[in-house]
């Protein structure tokens, strides 16, 4: 089967979906980013979790973002031996802030690394990088 | 309830190999604890406490090791929250004897990380297995990029600048050629830093720790049985701990558990800055010791550049830091925080000869696990001779 060949040539590490995450990984697949809120509290929250660490609310709502956002900080990463990113050197690590409020670790990817900057308005790429899994990865927005 | 003065460090000892392919961490780890318990003139049938943590070690490490050494204490600590458990397990180890669970606690780390050849910040970074992971390693995290993006958004904010933050790897080298045991010894200037390349932006190859073999142990019990011991007791004044992570996408990266763990110290301890003769800041990266200056209170938030330039940090400075030459250039095997406590130790008996601070009658150590710029926990201990 082509899929698993491909999963195979896909070097990279990839996640361990479960069910507390599975709703945010299908969401990616579709090239639509979430974030989590409270439904009692309003607090929101990035990674997904299965309640409010404001208020220990189980009632959550997904919210849908935008998709645009800010760099925090970044790093250009030149050295890591470990499987697919060693090919892939230099590449830039990054915590992207969103419009909407909380900070994810991503890649900036379609800019040269020299160009890579803080506080940078950025917007979400969406990488299929196997059949089963798309990662939010973001460019410098147009 | 207070711990002050009522415990104390009595015994201490580091391993003197920096390369040991001939060892394993278990040997290394029985050879400090004799060297430690020879320190202050105890028997391991004096031992009732055992505290460690390593990165070699399995889940269930601490009973391994007591299975190694043919102990059964009354007190077991296994905590393993990085580099910095070993201040934490001093200050666990200070409450459980002041408690009544033991009487004379060993702490011990030892490992082969640089004979293993562990790719210690360059390998796919911490955290697999944690609920966290699957949101970051498709990204390719390293240790020196997460402690790196600190770095850069400090620089951003501050206009910190790559020579303030080499002036720092420039000093703990020269404190290492005063140190026979330091792996790495011939000086290095800020042009030396600043030329080496970058590893991950914006920090330099010498703005990374090395990575070596070895291991330390320390002897903790009550100050009244260390009194009677053959060295002079570094009594334990105050303690903290505590974690930074990304706070659910909340978090401002230059405020880090040192903020909290010193605050904590500082109060329990019931010292000031003013009092701190010398201290030992886990010095993983370069960035780790400014950005840890700056959230003990040594300085403003934003003035750690300037703060650590002009030799201040240097032995005979007006802070002196990492008097052993630090995890940048003495030793770095994994985790480094029983070397914090050892050193400040020696440095409070006066033991350190080409190295001696003056008058150093109080220390801080303060251990960093993990990293700045995901996830980590720091760890706080105030020292005194008197």
């Amino acid at each position: 089967m082509p899929d698993e060949k491909e999963k195979r040539r896909y070097a990279k590490p990839l996640p361990h979906i479960d069910e507390e995450t599975r709703p945010w990984w299908e969401a990616a697949q579709r090239h639509e980013l979430y974030i989590q809120q409270c439904r009692d509290c309003g607090d929101r929250r990035f990674h997904p979790r299965t309640l409010c660490t404001n208020c220990m609310s189980s009632r959550t709502e997904w919210v849908k973002c935008g998709g645009r956002g800010k760099i925090y900080t970044f790093t250009v990463t030149n050295q890591n031996g470990s499987a697919g990113f060693r090919d892939s050197l230099p590449y830039v690590l990054a915590w992207v802030e969103l419009d909407e409020g909380v900070k994810l670790l991503t890649n900036i990817v379609e800019c040269p690394p020299a160009q890579v900057k803080i506080d940078m308005p950025v917007e979400v790429v969406f990488d299929d990088v196997t059949p089963d899994v798309t990662l939010v990865k973001f460019r410098p927005a147009h | 309830m207070s711990l002050s003065r009522k415990t104390a460090v009595a015994g201490v000892y580091e391993h003197p190999s920096r390369f040991a392919p001939d060892k394993n961490m278990h040997q290394i780890m029985a050879e400090s604890i004799r060297g430690a318990l020879d320190d202050c003139g105890l028997t391991i049938k004096d031992v009732d406490g055992l505290c460690s943590a390593g990165i070699g070690m399995s889940a269930m490490g601490i009973v391994g090791l007591c299975d190694y050494l043919n102990l059964t204490p009354n007190f077991m600590d296994g905590t393993n929250m990085g580099g910095s458990s070993f201040v934490a397990h001093t200050a666990h180890a200070a409450a459980a004897i002041n408690a009544g669970l033991c009487e004379v606690a060993v702490i011990v780390y030892g490992s082969t990380a640089a004979s293993s050849r562990f790719a210690v910040g360059t390998g796919g970074g911490l955290g697999a297995g944690d609920p966290c992971h699957m949101f970051e390693s498709p990204y390719g995290p390293t240790t020196v990029g997460a402690y790196a993006m600190v770095a850069q958004r400090h620089m951003h904010d501050y206009g910190t600048t790559p020579e303030q933050l080499a002036e720092i790897a420039v000093t703990m080298r020269h404190h290492a050629s005063l140190n026979p045991a330091a792996k790495y010894r011939d000086p290095i200037t800020v042009e030396d830093v600043l030329a080496s390349r970058i590893i991950s932006s914006p920090l330099h190859l010498l703005d990374c720790c090395i990575i070596s073999d070895g291991g330390g142990a320390l002897v903790v019990t009550s100050a009244e049985r260390a009194r009677d011991l053959k060295k002079k007791p570094a009594y334990i004044l105050g303690t903290g701990e505590t974690s930074r992570h990304a706070a659910r996408g909340q978090r401002d990266f230059l405020e880090i558990a040192a903020h909290q763990s010193g605050r904590l110290a500082f109060e329990r301890a019931g010292v000031t800055h003013k009092d701190i003769g010398m201290a030992m800041i886990y010095d993983s990266f370069t960035i780790t010791v400014l950005a840890t200056l700056e959230n003990l209170g040594f300085c403003k938030r934003g003035e750690g550049g300037s703060f650590i330039t002009g030799g201040r940090l240097r032995y005979d400075g007006e802070l002196p830091i990492n008097t052993d030459g630090g995890g940048l250039s003495s030793n770095h095997p994994g985790m480094r925080g029983i070397f914090l406590v050892i050193e400040a130790v020696k440095q409070l008996r006066g033991e350190c000869g080409p190295r001696q601070v003056k008058d150093c009658a109080v220390a801080l150590c303060n251990g960093t696990g993990g990293e700045l710029g995901t996830r980590h926990s720091a760890a706080t201990l105030i020292l005194s001779n008197r």
